[in-house]
């Protein structure tokens, strides 16, 4: 008999939770393991990787036998997108100021929806920055420098 | 009379507290803001707390808690605005109301609905509120007699509810519970002072952080969902007829009085069991209804009962959520999971000790609940016009605001680069969790407890010289865990599993 993946969603998520445990067990072996009345920091996260990769195995071994929608295509764009956008946010607060962080983080991700338009990112860049300012460096006072030459 | 002597002192404190200019004024902005956010389709309850969690850092403990029960409560009522205008219900939990709720709204009785929604809802939130102020302390002096193989056990059970209730897999939803044991180990074991799973980053030692692991799953990966599926505004069915007659007629409230009874009844019982929640409580209401009536070829067609029993029973049950989770410390749900956290960042360990330690803040909260829920009735209904408007913005707007949003609060928590960074990569998780149709919430749960949890099981196994027949031999703690081994024989059960399998999936298809 051929095992084929039915239901890929399913075989996929299993090898996930046994990545995970192997990943738990494999850190931990440095840590001192104790006995289960003196527990050692190594006890605990041992035998959640055990239960993880006993749980994956099991929803790995469903995965031939249910049948699955598929996981589809992944959306690059917005992906890419979107994480870009928050790093650039990240190091841009301690380097840029709060006000070009927050104009290349709007700039950035407004790309992710495909029927963007320029005016209208424009625009909403403007609105977000003053209610951003209003809430954030007025109201609650965080206190980020809004251009660089502040800093 | 004793008891409401009992009662009285508490509710006169927590009004004090509650009716403080300061704390009324959150108060309103987590209503105001939560039933804005909890009108746009495609962020839920959680998105929006976990979005909002950094602003509530500044305060101080109660202001923050109340404003974030506000923005709770007002997402639900949010929801069901939409539901009714433009049958888009802006979380699951009214997916019932949609029903006949927008088929009263295209008969030219969106007032009635809106009004029915906003009394029932009302309704069931104050006999919830009554709950709270009677079952929260018995409960917790209960629980403050608990040792360690009892709160093991209790949690064992709270974790296992919410994978059997919430998740289409149950498998999977247990790998998530390990999995969220897991990511709340990272940082310094409090025993041995090592650190662990911080792969060498220093900011790790302190744990992951809570919002980050909420934004990243809850706020990140849902809008790359969205932004897939596309969420257009010209799909919506816009109701543009000016709204009539907001108030219901007698006959109206005659018939929606049993129904809000009967609503209030399920969502309480089903809100203060973890797991459960205001979804099943609708459906369970919707149900419910359809059985007693008379016609129930009606249903669907416009029936106020279908309106007024769903309502009060998510509502009943989103309050009645409070109880395990001010009580006992253990969170029923994702959401309450998210309230804890906030507790904690706050520096309150949960758990029954805080209703004596800090009574200000645990009935202020309850006090703030029910004048939060009096400002629904009063914001609601004048302002659906411009909630209206609100669902005019297209998406494409609408998540850079948010995006912009997530940014700045997460940052601002620690003013950690690395905390963004985390954001994307559980954010991303999050994404892929989605594609493998895994559910997040007993993650996050078993992320909240996880620490709690270990701490508990070393302690108990500590007493017992390593034997684990201590959780067994305790007769609470067995209680608890046979309790959960029940719930996991009934869904495996095949029956158990197709009703509560359909009940989800009408949940899914309708809120996608």
């Amino acid at each position: 008999m051929k095992l084929k993946i039915s239901s890929p969603e399913d075989f996929w998520s299993g090898v996930m939770f046994i990545a995970f445990g192997a990943l738990a067990i494999y850190v931990s072996r440095d840590y001192p393991m104790g006995s289960a009345m003196r527990m050692g920091p190594g006890y605990f996260p041992t035998a959640i990787g055990l239960c993880l990769i006993a749980l994956g195995a099991a929803v790995t071994a469903t995965g031939f036998k249910l049948k699955g929608e598929g996981i589809g295509r992944w959306p690059w764009r917005s992906m890419v997108v979107l994480s870009v956008g928050f790093a650039t946010y990240a190091w841009g607060i301690d380097n840029l100021g709060f006000i070009p962080s927050l104009a290349i983080l709007i700039g950035l991700v407004s790309v992710a929806s495909r029927d963007y338009r320029w005016k209208e990112v424009i625009v909403s860049m403007a609105v977000l920055i003053a209610g951003s300012w209003a809430v954030f460096i007025y109201a609650l006072g965080l206190p980020y420098p809004l251009f660089w030459w502040s800093y | 009379m004793s008891e409401f002597q009992e009662l009285f002192p508490n509710l006169y404190l927590g009004f004090s507290v509650a009716l403080s200019l300061k704390n009324l004024m959150y108060c309103f902005i987590g209503v105001f803001a939560g039933t804005m956010i909890g009108v746009l389709p495609g962020i839920g309850p959680l998105a929006t707390i976990a979005m909002l969690l950094p602003i509530t850092f500044n305060l101080e403990p109660t202001s923050a808690l109340i404003m974030l029960a506000g923005i709770y409560y007002g997402c639900q009522y949010g929801g069901s605005t939409t539901a009714i205008l433009v049958k888009l219900p802006g979380e699951s939990a009214s997916v019932v109301t949609c029903l006949d709720g927008h088929e009263m709204a295209r008969q030219g009785r969106a007032g009635p609905a809106l009004a029915i929604a906003a009394i029932a809802s009302f309704i069931a939130g104050t006999i919830g509120t009554i709950l709270i102020a009677k079952a929260g302390p018995p409960l917790a002096e209960m629980a403050l007699k608990f040792g360690a193989p009892e709160y093991f056990s209790l949690m064992v059970m709270g974790l296992i509810a919410s994978a059997v209730l919430a998740s289409a897999s149950i498998l999977k939803a247990i790998a998530m519970i390990f999995l969220g044991l897991l990511f709340g180990i990272i940082g310094t074991d409090v025993n041995s002072g090592m650190s662990r799973f911080a792969f060498g980053l220093p900011e790790l030692t302190d744990g992951l952080s809570f919002t980050v692991v909420a934004m990243g799953l809850f706020g990140f990966a849902e809008i790359l969902k969205n932004l897939e599926i596309g969420t257009d505004t010209s799909t919506r069915s816009l109701l543009t007829k000016k709204i009539e007659h907001l108030y219901p007629t007698k006959e109206d409230m005659k018939r929606s009085v049993m129904p809000i009874v009967r609503g209030t009844a399920i969502g309480s019982f089903f809100g203060a069991l973890p797991g459960a929640g205001p979804t099943i409580s609708a459906f369970s209401a919707y149900a419910l209804e359809k059985k007693m009536t008379k016609r129930p070829d009606m249903f669907g067609k416009g029936m106020i009962e279908g309106v007024a029993g769903p309502e009060s029973a998510n509502n009943a049950a989103a309050q009645c959520a409070f109880i395990p989770t001010l009580a006992l410390g253990i969170p029923g749900s994702a959401t309450m999971a998210l309230m804890l956290g906030a507790l904690t960042i706050q520096g309150i360990a949960p758990g029954p000790q805080v209703m004596t330690q800090r009574p200000e803040l645990f009935w202020g909260l309850i006090a703030s609940m029910w004048i939060g829920n009096a400002m629904l009735v009063l914001l609601n209904l004048p302002l659906v016009g411009l909630w209206v408007r609100l669902l005019r913005v297209p998406y494409r707007l609408l998540f850079p605001a948010i995006l912009t949003f997530m940014a700045i609060g997460v940052y601002s928590v620690n003013n950690s680069q690395m905390d963004v960074f985390m954001t994307i990569l559980f954010g991303l998780m999050g994404y892929v969790f989605m594609k493998l149709k895994v559910e997040p919430a007993p993650l996050i749960l078993a992320f909240v407890l996880g620490p709690l949890m270990e701490e508990n099981l070393r302690r108990a196994l500590l007493i017992s010289r390593g034997d684990p027949s201590v959780f067994f031999t305790r007769p609470i703690s067995a209680g608890f865990l046979i309790a959960a081994i029940v719930l996991l024989i009934l869904m495996i059960l095949p029956a158990v599993r197709k009703k509560r399998d359909q009940a989800l999936e009408e949940g899914e298809v309708q809120t996608a």
